[in-house]
């Protein structure tokens, strides 16, 4: 039983994949549906407003939310979210690349 | 030059600094590559070749050139495989000329090597210059600055295919550039075909990260599994004279290109779809096909294209002084509490004791750390690691900080154990845009 299987998916991460990239203090993180079938439940999950209020510490921008509506993925653009940048940040993860699994560690809540 | 009936080949033989060779090595031996692309530096991996050449004005390109040389020289000068590389960094000449020495070493007489330069603009960019995408000029940065090197696009890499170099080495080469560059020069596309460019600048894009679209990057155990990835093989694209691509690996290397790895990659580090910027033109992966072609086949199509931006890009690098790190680990019953308050202890003793008000964090690896600032991830686990940060421009500031978290070895909670400790020279980038008026690529030929 993998976790996208048949059962109740829980996380976002049970019915996407995802990467996560830095430029400056800005990250861009895009997910992906792994079933074409489970894209409106991701569409309807992760929007920007959920994710911008899901982390108000890490994300003190904006997000922006790009449909690939033919791929079935979302790009998210998250403004001034990686504590300063590469060039700032105290992080261990300065490039925030580790935030893929922050939004695949969201909850599907409907 | 190309090897294909219908299609030109490019692989990825390094996809960052500090990428693997031997496996650059049986791509370049067995892929049949028209030519081999070494993608090797970064914003801030610029910056540093930058110091390390005015420590030493030999040095200042990637520091794993001559090795990388050695071993892909002889190989890709028997396949026939033009190699094009922004290995030279800092310093593209003495990049070039220790090539054309490596190549003498190895009898490879003739061997012809183009070095680009022009790339370093510190002459023509003033401190008043305004930053790209943030308020705020250089000078209020206040800093030594170390470098700016303006990116260069394909139109900077041409005349040294014109000149039927083996080896192009420049310094700030733009990434994708170096994809689009010899396929314009191979097809015949036109400057002004945006369409193009646009394609081209997706197989670059696609390509530059090297394993990342061959299964790096990607495995997530039990979900997303990669067969091989010890031994994962760099990607090649099959690109056709209309810029639709396959992407593709060698068949006995390790790693997948499926739709999904190359779906990771189409982002990343991507903010509009249908506005990526390059030197070269505004491409539009918006619309981008991407389909199964058979067993780690995968046919990507349907990039576009517009004008390219008015101005180019300059990364400026500022010495930004150190950051200090410093840990000692707890285990057992209590371990996060323990590690907690031997945090508390470092940080009081570095503010009060020592009045360092450099900005400082400590986190607890363990428990939490990377999600700190998200509020996500906290766990009670029972083998937890104090990590302290501190960043400052003075060397004594760093070095006490070392001695602060090393003496809670004695002084600090029961059970600590495994100090370590470094100070990193840091450097800062930042972002202007310049008029390319004010940017002159040169090719100089370099013959072993």
């Amino acid at each position: 039983m993998t976790a996208r299987g048949r059962n109740t998916p829980r996380l976002v991460r049970d019915i996407a994949h995802a990467r996560a990239g830095d430029k400056g203090n800005t990250s861009n993180v895009n997910v992906w549906a792994y079933d074409a079938a489970d894209f409106d439940l991701l569409k309807r999950n992760l929007t920007a407003e959920r994710i911008k209020r899901e982390f108000p510490a890490l994300i003190r921008g904006g997000v922006d939310r790009y449909v690939i509506e033919h791929l079935h993925g979302l790009n998210f653009v998250l403004h001034d979210a990686l504590e300063g940048g590469v060039n700032a940040s105290l992080n261990l993860d300065s490039h925030g690349k580790s935030w893929s699994y922050l939004l695949l560690g969201l909850s599907i809540e409907d | 030059m190309s090897k294909g009936p219908d299609v030109f080949r490019i692989g990825t033989g390094a996809g960052f600094a500090a990428d693997r060779l031997d496996p650059a090595v049986d791509l370049a031996r067995h892929g049949k590559l028209d030519v081999m692309v070494l993608e090797c530096l970064g914003e801030r991996t610029v910056a540093f070749a930058h110091r390390d050449r005015m420590a030493d004005p030999r040095r200042g390109y990637n520091a794993h050139l001559e090795r990388r040389m050695r071993a892909l020289l002889p190989v890709c000068h028997e396949a026939g495989t033009t190699i094009i590389s922004n290995m030279g960094a800092a310093n593209p000449r003495a990049a070039a000329e220790r090539t054309r020495d490596i190549a003498r070493d190895l009898g490879l007489k003739g061997l012809k090597i183009a070095c680009i330069e022009g790339d370093d603009v510190s002459a023509s960019v003033p401190l008043t210059q305004r930053f790209m995408d943030e308020p705020g000029t250089l000078a209020d940065i206040g800093r030594p600055i170390v470098g700016m090197n303006a990116y260069l696009g394909a139109d900077a890499i041409q005349p040294a295919l014109a000149a039927k170099a083996d080896v192009i080495i420049g310094g700030r080469l733009a990434d994708p550039s170096m994809y689009l560059a010899p396929l314009m020069h191979h097809y015949g596309w036109r400057a002004d075909d945006l369409a193009r460019a646009g394609a081209g600048t997706l197989v670059g894009h696609l390509m530059e990260c090297g394993m990342q679209i061959t299964g790096g990057y990607f495995a997530d155990p039990g979900i997303k599994d990669v067969p091989g990835l010890a031994q994962c093989g760099y990607p090649i694209a099959e690109v056709a004279a209309d810029g639709t691509a396959v992407i593709t690996k060698l068949a006995d290397a390790g790693g997948c290109v499926t739709p999904a790895t190359v779906r990771e990659q189409l982002l990343y580090e991507v903010h509009d779809p249908a506005a990526y910027l390059t030197p070269d033109v505004t491409a539009d992966f918006s619309r981008v096909t991407i389909e199964n072609a058979g067993k780690d086949r995968v046919r990507v199509a349907g990039a576009g294209g517009r004008a390219r931006p008015a101005q180019l890009k300059v990364t400026v690098g500022f010495d930004a002084g150190f950051i200090a790190e410093a840990g000692v680990s707890y285990a057992g019953p209590a371990a996060a509490a323990r590690g907690r308050l031997a945090g508390e202890i470092a940080g009081e003793r570095l503010k009060n004791t020592h009045g360092i008000g450099s900005e400082t964090r400590i986190d607890l690896i363990g428990a939490s750390s990377l999600f700190a600032t998200a509020g996500r991830g906290q766990t009670e686990s029972e083998d937890v690691r104090l990590h302290g940060a501190l960043r400052t421009t003075r060397r004594d500031e760093a070095e006490l900080m070392l001695w602060e978290v090393e003496s809670l070895l004695c002084c600090g909670p029961a059970g600590g154990g495994g100090f370590r400790g470094s100070i990193t020279p840091v450097v800062m980038t930042k972002s202007v845009l310049i008029d390319r008026a004010l940017v002159h690529p040169t090719v100089e030929l370099f013959v072993a």
